[in-house]
């Protein structure tokens, strides 16, 4: 099986593993991360949401030869992606789409979250005031079971204006 | 019963919340070996709920699981308020047979209703043992002390004082419920009825709390189960014909294990296991066993039943026949699924004498007593833990999971964690079953309704899992009784007064339809489909609003309470239903409805938008109040609300689980489509505070009331009514083009 050198979060990793293996499992099994998730290896559902160079990719469909270079980031890469994005000195504790959402008391289950937020910090970083049309867009390819849709675009529309200097 | 809390607090890593490592698990299951005997807690006893611990922290034991509902920060409210600790102070635990007392299993709402009296006397016992032991250490009456956040000290003496911590830290209280400790009254509450925030929401944004399916143990080996895509009828358990274990030639990592019909494989490597199970041949015996859902409720309409009275009172034959004003309605519910969004997960290790499963159930007890069966070992070597998975909303295939962990585990004689994929989890639910029901109503001249007759068919829930069933060959069974799988006298017109009333509950055979269980407010959405439109018909023919008939024909206060509520949330105005139509591409409308699953009262508004050119209904506004007694936590209960409103919506609108002649056909979340964002309406949850009313359920609730508003709605919009859900785009047309 060949090896493959990926960067994950800021840190370069060597796996082993058959060609067209999903990226989720390499992260789930080898770099034992907590975000990505598994919910229905079909890329229907974004449970298993990564940003690869910034943008929102589906692991469970990303065969790992595919990945090469590019700098993959998961849920608990965020703060410190948004620290580089913003030119902080320290990555905080919480992205503020997290925040926003402990703050809105948004997650249920909270399973969905990992998609939820890594395509919502996506959305902030191309669109930092989204109206609730664009956010509805955005995030409709993202399926929440529990129904938490509401509290999740008020989370956004809050974590929005954190990020602009707002207090809310 | 003391070792096995030590064990606990020696490995130190089951409490929720906390990022579980590998390591961690394994020390902590390590220091365990193998399963320890797990006689039942005893409840009198003041050590089977909480631990007070050194650090001035508590762990409270609970037997109620978090399923994402907010049990696991609701419960130890509770127990702060009769502590006078505070509620961040109170940690919870994974449930685990060897650890946490038996409250019954996490069903029918009723983590508060049930789970909080117990909690609340435990809790309150083991402060008057507090006192007790600081009134010896500080030679003071316990009426001269005074309690506040686990410090107990002389009344205006502050200097004299010493922490729950310093009183019993770590060590046992040996003692059993004195039975006359006193409970807090509720004008005395600071903490009950407040909203903290949710203990595991900060873990869950992160990615540091552990979820079933991403939980491991060390040296275990991954599986896939290997089924027909989607099930065929109950009773016609699929048969294996043929498996070529050549097909899988190319995955040498990865080994067939099969028992009778059940079918699954194995590997180190979890991507192996899944394309084997992908590439795997079986032949199947897939005999055509099913009406195929076109065919479904002209065939439950005519199959043979069982027949019940669940409830009557008057003489409701010659109440109808003499009515000014009768009505009908119809319902064709479909089957719904369960649909977590991650499928179930489960790893089991099993030994030759003893076993340890993880996994989601929904009742760790009631789950190990089957395994046992099973395995063929003694219950008391059968440990169960409960590892939080994604939302459940009932017997979703939970325990069909653990089941074939626990086959594979001792198959394989090595750890196993199996993980369900997304067309197993859809394809083999216990579906929420289909119902055909009728409602009939009658009103007199003045308004008052006078009669009303519901005549519900469906089948019961099925006892036997899939696993079992394949396996070990075990006969498909149906829960006796009527209960909550038969019509419920509670949703169906319950809140009226109506003097003539009858409810006659119609039993089909389960084992001729899909498997059935629970599924949040069993029947519910389809009783009030009928009910609601029923009642709403009467008050349309006698040109009354649809708010204001309901009051005039409801007296009891509580039911008025969540009435109004919704109303008043909506602002609404009085108006005949469908007086307002247009001939407009898009046209609006809106709703009212109650309805509850048990103890509690729903009441519900919505607001729809209909496109008359393409069928499509989209909710723009859902208004929904609880009134569920003594709200521990009204924050999450109006998160309750809130989901319930979203998913009630996703049901009425879109889901529906199709079949052919052999088997189930909706197996992902493109054939069995859920409401997305870009479809979702605005919410306003309403919670009823009732302080002195005794705790009932929150969790599903306000279903019924909004399936109502939402039929409802849709004939003050169009002046049409609906006789089947889900309301999708073809049928509302169909609907739409039928009516003059």
């Amino acid at each position: 099986m060949p090896s493959y050198k990926i960067r994950v979060n800021e840190s370069d990793h060597s796996v082993t593993a058959s060609p067209e293996t999903p990226l989720l499992y390499i992260l789930m099994d080898q770099l034992e991360l907590k975000g990505p998730r598994f919910g229905c290896g079909l890329g229907q559902c974004g449970s298993c949401s990564v940003l690869i160079n910034g943008t929102e990719a589906r692991s469970c469909m990303t065969p790992i030869s595919s990945v090469g270079n590019k700098s993959i980031t998961t849920l608990e890469g965020l703060p410190a992606l948004y620290a580089s994005q913003k030119k902080l000195g320290k990555a905080p504790d919480f992205h503020p789409v997290q925040q926003a959402i402990v703050d809105e008391q948004a997650a249920q289950c909270g399973y969905c979250y990992n998609g939820m937020i890594v395509k919502a910090s996506e959305l902030l970083a191309k669109t930092p005031q989204p109206t609730d049309a664009q956010i509805r867009t955005a995030m409709n390819g993202h399926l929440c079971r529990c129904g938490t849709y509401p509290r999740m675009l008020k989370a956004i529309h809050r974590a929005a204006q954190a990020m602009s200097g707002g207090a809310r | 019963m003391s070792s096995r809390r030590d064990f606990l607090k020696a490995g130190g890593a089951l409490v929720i919340g906390v990022s579980l490592r590998r390591d961690a698990m394994a020390q902590a299951q390590g220091a365990r070996g193998a399963a320890t005997p797990a006689n039942q807690p005893d409840a009198r006893q003041i050590d089977t709920w909480l631990a007070v611990h050194s650090d001035e922290t508590a762990t409270l034991y609970i037997g109620f699981a978090e399923l994402g509902q907010g049990t696991t920060t609701a419960l130890p409210q509770i127990a702060a308020e009769e502590l006078d600790l505070d509620v961040d102070r109170i940690n919870t635990v994974h449930l685990d047979t060897t650890v946490t007392p038996n409250q019954g299993g996490t069903y029918s709402s009723a983590s508060i209703a049930r789970g909080g009296p117990q909690i609340r006397t435990a809790a309150a016992e083991a402060r008057k043992a507090l006192l007790d032991m600081a009134a010896a250490r500080l030679a003071t009456p316990v009426d001269r002390l005074t309690v506040a956040k686990g410090v107990v000290s002389v009344a205006g003496d502050a200097t004299r004082a010493v922490t729950y911590g310093q009183l019993i830290g770590d060590k046992r209280f040996n003692l059993a419920f004195s039975g006359t400790a006193a409970t807090k009254p509720v004008s005395e509450y600071k903490i009950v009825g407040k909203s903290p925030a949710r203990k595991d929401t900060a873990d869950k944004v992160t990615g540091k709390y552990v979820y079933m399916q991403q939980a491991s143990v060390p040296g275990m080996l991954h599986a896939r189960i290997v089924r027909p895509r989607g099930q065929g009828a109950y009773g016609s358990v699929a048969r294996v014909l043929n498996v070529d274990e050549s097909s899988i030639r190319s995955i040498p990592g990865a080994r067939v294990i099969r028992k009778e019909d059940f079918v699954g494989v194995v590997a180190e490597n979890q991507w192996d296991a899944i394309r084997a199970a992908q590439q795997l041949k079986v032949t199947w015996d897939s005999p055509r066993s099913l009406p195929g859902s076109d065919g479904l409720y002209a065939n439950m309409r005519a199959a043979q039943v069982q027949d019940s009275v669940v409830r009557e009172r008057g003489d409701v034959t010659a109440a109808l026949k003499s009515a000014t004003h009768v009505v009908k309605q119809i319902c064709n519910g479909p089957y719904q699924a369960h649909a977590p969004f991650g499928p179930n997960c489960a790893i089991a290790d099993v030994k030759a004498d003893s076993a340890l499963v993880i996994c989601s159930t929904q009742d760790i007890y009631n789950l190990r007593t089957g395994l046992a069966r099973l395995l063929k070992l003694l219950p008391d070597k059968v440990r169960v833990q409960y590892f939080e998975g994604s939302g459940t909303y009932g017997h979703s295939c939970h325990d069909d999971c653990a089941q074939a962990a626990a086959i594979l585990s001792q198959a394989a004689g090595k750890p196993v964690r199996l993980q369900f994929m997304r067309w197993d989890e859809h394809g083999w639910d216990n579906y929420g079953p289909a119902h055909v029901g009728e409602a009939q109503a009658a009103a007199d001249a003045s308004g008052k309704i006078i009669a009303y007759e519901y005549h519900g068919r469906q089948h019961s829930w099925c006892t036997t899992e899939t696993s079992d069933q394949l396996a070990f060959a075990t006969a498909a069974a149906e829960r006796p009784g009527i209960g909550a799988q038969g019509i419920n006298p509670l949703t169906l017109a319950s809140m009226y007064d109506i003097p003539n009333l009858r409810l006659i509950n119609h039993k089909l055979n389960g084992l001729q339809y899909l498997k059935g269980a629970w599924l949040r407010s069993p029947l519910d959405l389809s009783l009030t489909f009928a009910s609601e439109q029923a009642i709403d018909q009467l008050a349309h023919l006698l040109k009354i609003d649809p708010l204001e008939f309901r009051r005039r024909n409801i007296k009891d206060e509580r039911w008025l309470g969540v009435l109004n509520a919704a109303a008043q949330a909506a602002k609404w105005t009085p108006r005949v239903a469908a007086s307002n139509l247009s001939t407009a591409k898009i046209v609006t409308g809106r709703g009212i409805g109650v309805g509850t699953h048990l103890a509690s009262y729903g009441g519900a508004v919505a607001e729809i938008e209909v496109n008359r050119e393409t069928g499509r209904i989209v909710t723009k506004r859902l208004y929904g109040a609880i009134d569920a007694g003594l709200v521990v936590n009204p924050g999450i209960v109006e998160a309750q609300i809130t989901g319930q409103l979203i998913q009630t919506a996703s049901r009425m609108l879109k889901e529906e689980i199709t079949f052919n002649e052999t088997n189930v056909t909706s197996l992902d979340w493109n054939s069995y489509p859920i409401l997305r964002f870009d479809e979702s309406p605005e919410v306003t949850p309403v919670v009823v505070q009732r302080m002195n009313e005794r705790s009932s359920g929150a969790g599903e609730e306000v279903m019924a009331a909004a399936a109502g508003a939402i039929a409802n709605a849709f004939f003050d919009a169009t002046g049409v009514r609906m006789d089947q859900y889900p309301m999708t785009p073809s049928r509302v047309l169909a609907a739409l083009k039928k009516s003059p």
